[in-house]
């Protein structure tokens, strides 16, 4: 470009009268090397602009929010739910059992307690039959040794 | 606005956020820091982004407010910012030492600058938006735009050749 043109943009650029377009041409004037001297603080400026222009963040950004994590909030909740359905169920199957079988399980222990009952009952009188035949025994026994003593 | 729409459409507003904040808060670590709030909060609020005409001027926007109250908030706590990184610019071997100079020159100018004239040089020649875009990103009128732009190109332009001539006389 000519250096006639090149004074001229800057002068509209100098008042903030330049489009993007010539500020561009401008940039691309200023990125070659040889510059008039008149000129040379403009090229420090644009060389500024080209540098700034080419920083980049370097850093990472963390996307992901610090919410709670809903999935193993969810998972932990459905085992718990899993446990508590299940031992509840067999609660109330066991509860169904017993209430089904007590009157029969009572009916049995009647019986058991009713066959003990005669058990002792004959046991009891067996003894006493055996003790009043021990104690005849001894009785005569007594008065066998007695007369031979 | 879904994840995958989000990473291609605003996360490559990554830079320009960037270096909007390095510009305002001159720290790397403060604009580092900022760039990730402000992309959090993009995030959080990804559903009501579609929203916005321009998301570019919106996260512009953002982040100038952003970076201004912080600005403010240390400067209420009479807390000076601390700066360290006035690295020493990249330009290729070929520029002299004097060009070199000056090119870092520029980014003490432009630092010194009032805060709305800072903004509009960024936005205008680093990020190269239209004077409406600045705008509304500023919540200014164009033409008033134009006229800090000229004011801060001018103020830059002459301190360097203030420093050129102090060289050379």
């Amino acid at each position: 470009m000519e250096l006639s043109n090149i004074e001229k943009l800057i002068e509209k650029y100098e008042n903030a009268e330049t489009s993007l377009q010539e500020e561009k041409l401008l940039k691309k004037y200023f990125q070659q090397n040889k510059v008039p001297v008149h000129l040379l603080e403009y090229k420090a400026m644009f060389s500024y602009f080209d540098e700034s222009r080419a920083e980049r963040f370097t850093k990472t950004i963390p996307l992901k929010t610090k919410k709670p994590h809903w999935k193993w909030a969810s998972v932990a909740a459905a085992v718990l739910l899993l446990v508590s359905v299940y031992t509840f169920n067999s609660n109330s199957k066991k509860m169904a059992i017993t209430n089904a079988e007590r009157i029969e399980a009572e009916k049995a222990y009647k019986e058991t307690q009713e066959a003990f009952q005669l058990i002792s009952q004959n046991l009891n009188k067996g003894e006493s039959v055996a003790i009043a035949g021990l104690q005849k025994f001894q009785n005569t026994h007594n008065k066998v040794f007695k007369t031979n003593e | 606005m879904q994840q995958a729409e989000f990473l291609n459409t605003v996360l490559p507003l990554k830079d320009k956020v960037f270096r909007l904040a390095k510009r305002l808060l001159v720290s790397v670590d403060e604009a580092e820091d900022a760039t990730q709030e402000l992309f959090f909060k993009l995030w959080k609020n990804k559903n009501k982004l579609s929203k916005y005409k321009s998301l570019e001027a919106f996260a512009m926007t953002m982040t100038k407010n952003y970076c201004l109250d912080q600005l403010k908030a240390k400067r209420s706590n009479n807390l000076k910012l601390v700066h360290s990184n006035y690295k020493d610019s990249n330009v290729s071997l070929e520029h002299d030492l004097e060009i070199k100079d000056s090119v870092s020159k520029v980014h003490e100018l432009i630092d010194s600058l009032p805060e709305k004239q800072k903004l509009i040089i960024q936005l205008r020649d680093i990020e190269n938006f239209e004077f409406e875009e600045i705008g509304k990103i500023l919540d200014i009128k164009p033409s008033a735009v134009r006229v800090g732009l000229s004011r801060a190109r001018k103020t830059i332009r002459q301190q360097l050749l203030k420093q050129h001539n102090y060289g050379i006389k």
